[in-house]
């Protein structure tokens, strides 16, 4: 337990770190793409729900689980779509004209 | 488990590669060319690990997995085919979802695990569970006064801070008291309340104009929620996932507030709004130029430089397609037209580009403020549409306005200025803007839309053989 919870936390760090570094990158030009890009990506803790809802625990955990999925899903699917909708628009100059 | 690919490695093995498509997709998204791999990236992680999760052993019931699976790719899709112009509330909005998600997990594991939760595993469930109501509710706020359903003047009232922090401090206490006596399962709603509270008590004293750093904030709170989250059901991949989340919302928030000149704490402690000194009333009124369409027409069409500034007037006029068509009739005529995007223009960080890329302007013509501002001295016209506080001067000379010290576009180092504006009515900030009274200045009155779409016709009638 309390090895895990200290490579987690390395794991925490490490992530923090990369994700500044890689971030400080992204052109402000693609910025509100970034934000629904990370958003759909947060929505990873749809897996956490599914477990939740799966296993069936109580009542209690089954009913928030299914909710979970549901918020969580509508996040991954909306996330990605617009993302690439708002990606798919962005388009260089086209080469000088004749 | 004695064959060497046991279902469990397997799905840690999706997870690995799930979190390395995760960070291979934020990489990509460093240029436009590259982006849309970064979205394909993601979607395989997402996928896998899924798909790996669905392997479990532990899952015993895929009724209601397979029920809501549905269900939310049902409400997905409609999210995901808003318009541009809604982009930030459904933003917002999925900012709630998200931090619905993990708030209903977290509380689902509290009592599965209660009254036997050792004490990290509280404080992070803690955390997770403060971070995630006060997300969702402020998150439904923000949404809600970016769709106009509620009212989106500020609201501010005396010791609103201390109200706030104090609901603050509050759940932290109580969320410390539990950490020590998890068996004391009657706090736990408290924790789950007094946060969903303070998540709408955040969003009251909020403007429009603050909606970028709220919006930025609100998404680094999901973030680490999600990232609590992981220590919690002790998930590497959503820890990498949520810090990577927060990571990208803070340094929005910091650039956020960095172009309005606020503090960081500033914007932590929910002090919007705070600025509205007074205006001196009982201005004289000072003499403006105004011009017509064809003298506004006449001046591009002679200029061989010009860099036109939006702002979110422009998205509220619904001008972006209007104003594709004066930058196509421009550079037909040899006019150098450029776009200088202030980090604060529109309602979430980035908007203004996505509305002019959806009306097809090339991105590379689309600079931001740090690469337009040098080129100001050697424009012949900045033509502003629906931007006021972003271009005011009086930031950069005047010591006592409450912008003071706010980066800002130099439009008035340009030759000639024309500014597309309703009326003289002042703007966010309530100040007035003394580029508006430079001999330079040109005021064009009118609807944006309507307006450019003048200008328009003026230069492709007349003389218009391009």
């Amino acid at each position: 337990m309390k090895t895990d919870l200290i490579t987690s936390l390395y794991v925490f760090m490490l992530a923090g770190f990369i994700g500044f570094e890689v971030i400080r990158r992204v052109s402000p030009l693609l910025h509100t793409p970034l934000m629904s890009l990370t958003n759909a990506l947060d929505a990873i803790a749809v897996v956490g729900a599914i477990l939740l809802a799966g296993e069936h625990k109580s009542t209690l955990s089954t009913v928030l689980g299914t909710i979970a999925i549901v918020a969580a899903t509508s996040n991954v699917v909306g996330g990605f779509f617009i993302t690439d909708r708002m990606l798919k628009m962005f388009k260089a100059s086209r080469s000088p004209k004749p | 488990m004695t064959s060497f690919l046991s279902t469990d490695l397997i799905i840690e093995i999706t997870y690995l590669v799930a979190t390395a498509l995760f960070i291979l997709s934020l990489k990509w998204m460093s240029s436009p060319t590259t982006a849309r791999h970064g979205v394909w990236a993601g979607e395989l992680g997402m996928l896998l690990a899924v798909a790996g999760t669905l392997l479990n052993r532990g899952i015993v019931d895929y009724k209601w997995v397979a029920i809501a699976l549905v269900l939310g790719t049902i409400i997905g899709v409609p999210l995901g085919k808003v318009q541009m112009t809604a982009v930030p509330q459904r933003t917002a909005l999925s900012h709630a979802f998200g931090a619905l998600c993990v708030t209903l997990v977290g509380t689902a594991e509290f009592y599965l695990r209660a009254p036997n939760v050792p004490r990290f595993m509280m404080s992070v469930l803690s955390m997770e569970v403060i971070l995630g109501s006060l997300t969702f509710t402020g998150s439904l706020m923000a949404a809600g006064k970016l769709q106009e359903i509620l009212p989106q003047r500020p609201i501010t009232y005396k010791g609103q801070n201390i109200v706030n922090l104090g609901m603050l401090a509050a759940s932290v206490g109580v969320a410390a008291y539990l950490v020590m006596h998890p068996d004391h399962l009657y706090l736990f709603p408290i924790i789950l309340v007094i946060p969903l509270l303070f998540g709408v008590m955040m969003i009251v004293p909020i403007g429009g104009a603050d909606m970028p750093t709220v919006i930025s904030l609100l998404n680094s709170y999901a973030g680490l929620s999600a990232a609590a989250m992981g220590f919690v059901l002790d998930s590497k991949l959503l820890i990498v996932a949520g810090a990577l989340d927060g990571a990208s919302g803070l340094i929005l928030s910091v650039n956020m507030s960095k172009a309005m000149n606020r503090s960081f704490s500033n914007v932590l402690f929910g002090a919007f709004g705070q600025e509205q000194v007074a205006v001196k009333g009982g201005q004289e009124t000072r003499a403006v130029r105004s011009a017509t369409p064809e003298e506004a027409a006449g001046i591009l069409a002679a200029a061989s430089k010009v860099v036109i500034v939006p702002g979110y007037g422009m998205a509220v006029a619904q001008a972006q397609h209007k104003v594709r068509e004066l930058y196509d009739n421009l550079t037909k005529r040899g006019v150098d037209v450029k776009f200088g995007i202030h980090p604060v223009a529109g309602r979430m960080p980035g908007h203004m580009n996505v509305l002019l890329a959806e009306a097809d302007i090339p991105y590379d013509k689309l600079l931001d403020m740090d690469e337009i501002n040098g080129e100001f001295p050697q424009t012949d016209v900045a033509l502003i549409i629906g931007a006021n506080d972003v271009t005011n001067p009086a930031a950069r000379t005047d010591s006592s306005s409450p912008i003071f010290g706010m980066p800002i576009l130099d439009v008035d180092k340009a030759r000639t200025v024309m500014v597309i504006k309703r009326s003289m009515g002042t703007g966010f900030a309530g100040i007035d803007n003394p580029l508006y009274y430079l001999d330079k200045t040109l005021m064009l009155f009118g609807d944006a839309k309507n307006f450019v779409g003048a200008i328009v016709r003026e230069l492709s009638g007349g003389d218009g053989h391009g």
